[in-house]
């Protein structure tokens, strides 16, 4: 296998690959032009940015066929994207790399309500899938803060979650079919609208490969009955640690909340400031926890997670008595991150995940890194699933603060995976986590992912060099490896 | 359990040297089950215990030799349970078996099958390395989910030395609901329920009779008893009749004559009802249907692929036509790279899945 980065003809070529690429893909909508092509140079993590070669928007299934055994042919490099949300760099381009962009293949192909499925291009919005399905009483439920806007193909890259998944699942435990492209152009089917497809699990580590392995054309979801009612109570903490314990608590009493959300009193107060929900910003942590189901059940769960609180020292204890209500206790917590954005010109969102059990741990450690790096860092996180998200306060238009913010997202991470847990349980690892990859996983470990990239995808050339590193990387990463907050060389000044 | 392991490595150095097969297996509870085995068989019962239980973070580590009894009592200890109540077939099943074998049993209806639960796996590979993915936490998408790929592998990529699987509280009540009624009525009446938010944890139709199993809030499953109707069994009985079911020591299985295959086919459930010589039980809403027949491979996989599904030759004698339906080429090229990246000299139970891999 030849290595695709020394492959694509260095800059001064580029005009002439512009040239043969447009020749070759005549008939197809390509963008080419600076000004048409730079709107694409970077996903929802916009500190890493690339200018791509060029951006393909096909409308058939023939066109990525064709688009891809081209790029194939001439070792070009091809990043598919959706709807460019993630938060990881996974659909930045490429140096001298195609974007191929399906944001043209919008249409729901079926919904039937009989067997509970929707078959849908990748194009499509998860939300616009529950909307589809909803006549029937029927959604699709992994259900990302981002759903008005990522597309399913990128859920299915990224592996995505949402509030709900602890007990609706992620994507993965979704979805029951894929259709793809590989890089060199063939299609292939991956899962069975019957439960367990012939073989090894291939959808299983399809779902979540970051746009590496094919190219997504058409999902098969799974849909599940809305709940009859749901209601969320809002209890108050005084304590982080205490809130903790409450979340380890209601699940040690044997329920599985339909969400169960905690947000620290810094958070609390952004959003408080921004939608006036009647946050209780005094806290110091602030948890939401649904029930949804019949109303039977919903009652019945509400009174039993309602006294678990209690006796886990909440100091004080709301429960939503109406949709509205509801809607509004939820209101704050859907609106953190803009809330965030509020507080500095830019925050930089963490997503490692740790046993429930240390979340006071890594919020007290972060409060230190605030300190270390001289940089505000408000918390709210799937507390239910153990899913962090720090979002870090820092200014992009200062390069010292950007570069103190990523020393300080690394750190958090790798504090993340100190503690047993992950450094990213929803979002990918992208162009953004690849060095905190190496923390992670051994080089045999980092050798068998390339291995199992390289059965999916032998040219190598579909978004490469992202999610894992090399072990050249991890050698490079290791010598300015930042441990627990010190940098190397403390004693020099870092501005 | 460092020699175990240290044991385990030289075996299988051994082996990817010399070239020979190995035969990973736990209680051989489920030695019948895929192809017939080969090698030189590698016990992995001396590498057991449990690693880490902690209710509150609903996750359980095992090594792969613990007996699946053993991990199903420590979680009753504490209200809970693998809730895709997986089949023992057998009082030595183990944990690493459990997970090699994929099965899942009649709570997979509700709650999702054995993929749906497995967090994280370490694997000894064909190389003797020992390798981790994916964790004990919910959520983690740092680097492929192999872990995910080893479920139902049937020991093929490597020895599962340990597994990590998300666990759920048992439901505060249960009931079992009888209804009489014809296949096709039962089809459609389980696929209507599933599109409403019924409590519905398990499912089976066969011989006109349909059982339905609620698991919920206690007010949920009272409430659906009153909705559906149908005729309340004993608590003891539903206990009972449920696991039989998981064991495959009902009736049904147990009346498989000399001659008959026990034929799995799985289908998206909506699909209508396949007529074979022989009788059927169909579970998971219809999605598994069990046929007890006679009919040969070539007509069984051929009606069960013109339903939009595929067929298992569970158990059965002549193999001739191989267990598993065979893979469309891309998928098996795939399979085979897979195989040579964990497994390069081709040791681990080879062709228990498929011929060549
Ligand atoms: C405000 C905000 C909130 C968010 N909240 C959540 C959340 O709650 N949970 C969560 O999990 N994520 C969340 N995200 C992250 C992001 O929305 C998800 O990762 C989403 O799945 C990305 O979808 P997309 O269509 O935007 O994909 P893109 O960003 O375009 O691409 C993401 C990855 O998918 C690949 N890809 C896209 N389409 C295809 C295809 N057809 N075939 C193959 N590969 C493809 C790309 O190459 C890339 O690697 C949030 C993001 C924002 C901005
Ligand atoms: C991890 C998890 C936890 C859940 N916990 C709860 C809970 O606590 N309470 C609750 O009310 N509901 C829960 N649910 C939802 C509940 O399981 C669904 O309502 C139910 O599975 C729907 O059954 P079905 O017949 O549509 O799906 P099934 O066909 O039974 O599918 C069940 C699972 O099998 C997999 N599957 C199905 N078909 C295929 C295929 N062709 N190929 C590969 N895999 C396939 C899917 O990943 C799916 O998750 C949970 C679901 C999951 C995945």
């Amino acid at each position: 296998m030849s290595h695709p980065n020394t492959l694509p003809p260095d800059p001064a070529d580029r005009a002439e690959l512009i040239a043969t690429l447009t020749a070759a893909l005549a008939g197809c909508r390509l963008l080419t032009d600076a000004e048409d092509t730079t709107p694409y140079e970077c996903d929802g993590l916009s500190a890493y940015r690339r200018v791509p070669l060029a951006v393909a928007l096909p409308e058939t299934e023939d066109e990525v066929r064709h688009i891809l055994k081209t790029c194939h042919a001439l070792r070009v490099p091809v990043v598919p994207r959706g709807a460019g949300t993630g938060l990881s760099g996974g659909a930045m381009p490429i140096e001298n790399g195609l974007v191929l962009s399906l944001a043209r293949f919008k249409h729901i192909l079926k919904v039937d309500p009989v067997a509970r499925t929707a078959t849908v291009q990748p194009g499509v919005r998860n939300l616009a899938i529950s909307d589809a399905a909803a006549p029937y009483g029927l959604y699709y439920a992994p259900d990302p803060s981002s759903q008005i806007a990522c597309t399913i193909g990128g859920n299915v890259a990224e592996n995505s979650g949402g509030v709900h998944c602890l007990k609706y699942g992620l994507t993965v435990n979704n979805v029951l079919k894929v259709r793809a492209i590989t890089m060199d152009g063939e299609p292939v089917e991956f899962g069975s609208l019957a439960p367990d497809a012939p073989g090894l699990d291939l959808l299983g580590v399809f779902i979540g490969s970051e746009g590496m392995f094919a190219v997504v054309t058409e999902v098969v979801v799974r849909l599940v009955p809305k709940p009859q009612t749901a209601q969320v109570i809002m209890a108050s903490f005084d304590d982080v640690a205490r809130g903790g314990d409450a979340v380890a608590a209601i699940i040690a009493a044997g329920i599985i909340p339909a969400g169960l959300e905690m947000m620290d009193r810094a958070c609390a107060r952004a959003v408080e400031e921004f939608v006036h929900a009647g946050y209780d910003t005094d806290a110091a942590a602030i948890l939401l926890c649904e029930s949804d189901g019949t109303p039977e059940e919903v009652a019945e769960e509400i009174a039993r997670m309602s006294a678990v609180l209690e006796a886990s020292g909440a100091t004080r204890i709301r429960v939503s008595q109406s949709e509205a209500e509801r809607l509004k206790f939820w209101s704050g917590r859907k609106n953190a991150f803009p809330a965030a954005g509020r507080l500095a010109p830019d925050y930089y969102c963490m997503d490692g995940t740790i046993p429930r059990r240390h979340i006071g741990t890594l919020l007290t450690r972060i409060a230190e890194m605030e300190r270390e790096y001289r940089l505000r860092c408000i918390n709210v996180f799937h507390a239910g699933d153990g899913n962090m998200h720090p979002l870090i306060l820092f200014n992009g238009n200062d390069a010292d603060e950007w570069r103190r913010a990523e020393l300080f997202g690394a750190d958090i991470l790798e504090t993340c995976v100190e503690l047993g847990g992950t450094v990213t349980g929803e979002h990918g690892v992208g162009v953004e986590k690849i060095n905190s990859m190496c923390v992670q996983f051994s080089p045999e470990e980092r050798d068998a992912f390339f291995a199992v990239k390289h059965a999916f995808d032998p040219s190598g050339l579909l978004n490469h060099d992202k999610a894992i590193p090399t072990r050249a990387r991890c050698a490079e990463y290791g010598k300015l490896h930042v441990h627990h907050g010190r940098l190397p060389h403390p004693e020099l000044p870092r501005f | 359990m460092t020699d175990t392991l240290d044991a385990f490595r030289d075996a299988i150095l051994q082996a990817s040297q010399d070239k020979t097969p190995l035969c990973l297996q736990g209680g051989g509870s489920k030695r019948w089950y895929g192809e017939t085995p080969q090698g030189e068989p590698l016990d992995t019962r001396a590498y057991r215990g449990v690693v880490a239980y902690d209710p509150a973070e609903l996750v359980i580590t095992a090594r792969c030799g613990t007996p699946l009894a053993e991990i199903e009592a420590t979680l009753a200890e504490q209200n809970q349970m693998l809730a895709f109540e997986p089949p023992h077939f057998g009082p030595d099943a183990t944990f690493g078996g459990m997970v090699a074998a994929g099965l899942s049993g009649p709570r997979r209806a509700g709650a999702g099958a054995l993929r749906d639960f497995i967090l994280g796996a370490r694997l000894m590979d064909g190389r003797g390395q020992t390798l981790s993915f994916g964790g004990q936490v919910m959520k983690n998408v740092a680097g492929y989910d192999v872990a995910r790929l080893l479920a139902g592998s049937l020991g093929t990529l490597g020895l599962i030395l340990e597994a990590s699987l998300k666990v759920l509280p048992r439901p505060f009540a249960e009931a079992t609901l009888r209804f009489e009624m014809d296949e096709a009525t039962a089809l459609a009446t389980l696929n209507a329920w599933a599109g409403q938010p019924l409590p519905v944890s398990a499912n089976v139709w066969h011989d006109g009779v349909l059982h339905l199993r609620l698991s919920g809030a206690t007010a949920a499953v009272a409430a659906a008893r009153d909705k559906l109707g149908g005729e309340k069994l004993d608590d003891a009985e539903a206990h009972s009749f449920w696991r039989a079911l998981r064991e495959q020591a009902a009736p049904f299985f147990a009346a498989r004559a000399p001659e008959e295959s026990l034929w799995r086919l799985a289908l998206p459930s909506s699909a209508a009802p396949v007529a074979l010589p022989g009788a059927q039980l169909i579970e998971w809403g219809g999605g598994q249907r069990w046929w007890r027949s006679d009919a040969d491979a070539a007509t069984v996989r051929g009606l069960a692929e013109a339903a939009g599904g595929h067929a298992t030759l569970f158990r059965g004698q002549d193999r001739a036509a191989g267990v598993f339906t065979p893979l469309p080429a891309p998928l098996m090229a795939i399979h085979r790279k897979l195989k040579a990246a964990f497994d390069p000299a081709g040791v681990f139970n080879p062709g228990r899945l498929y011929a060549g891999l």
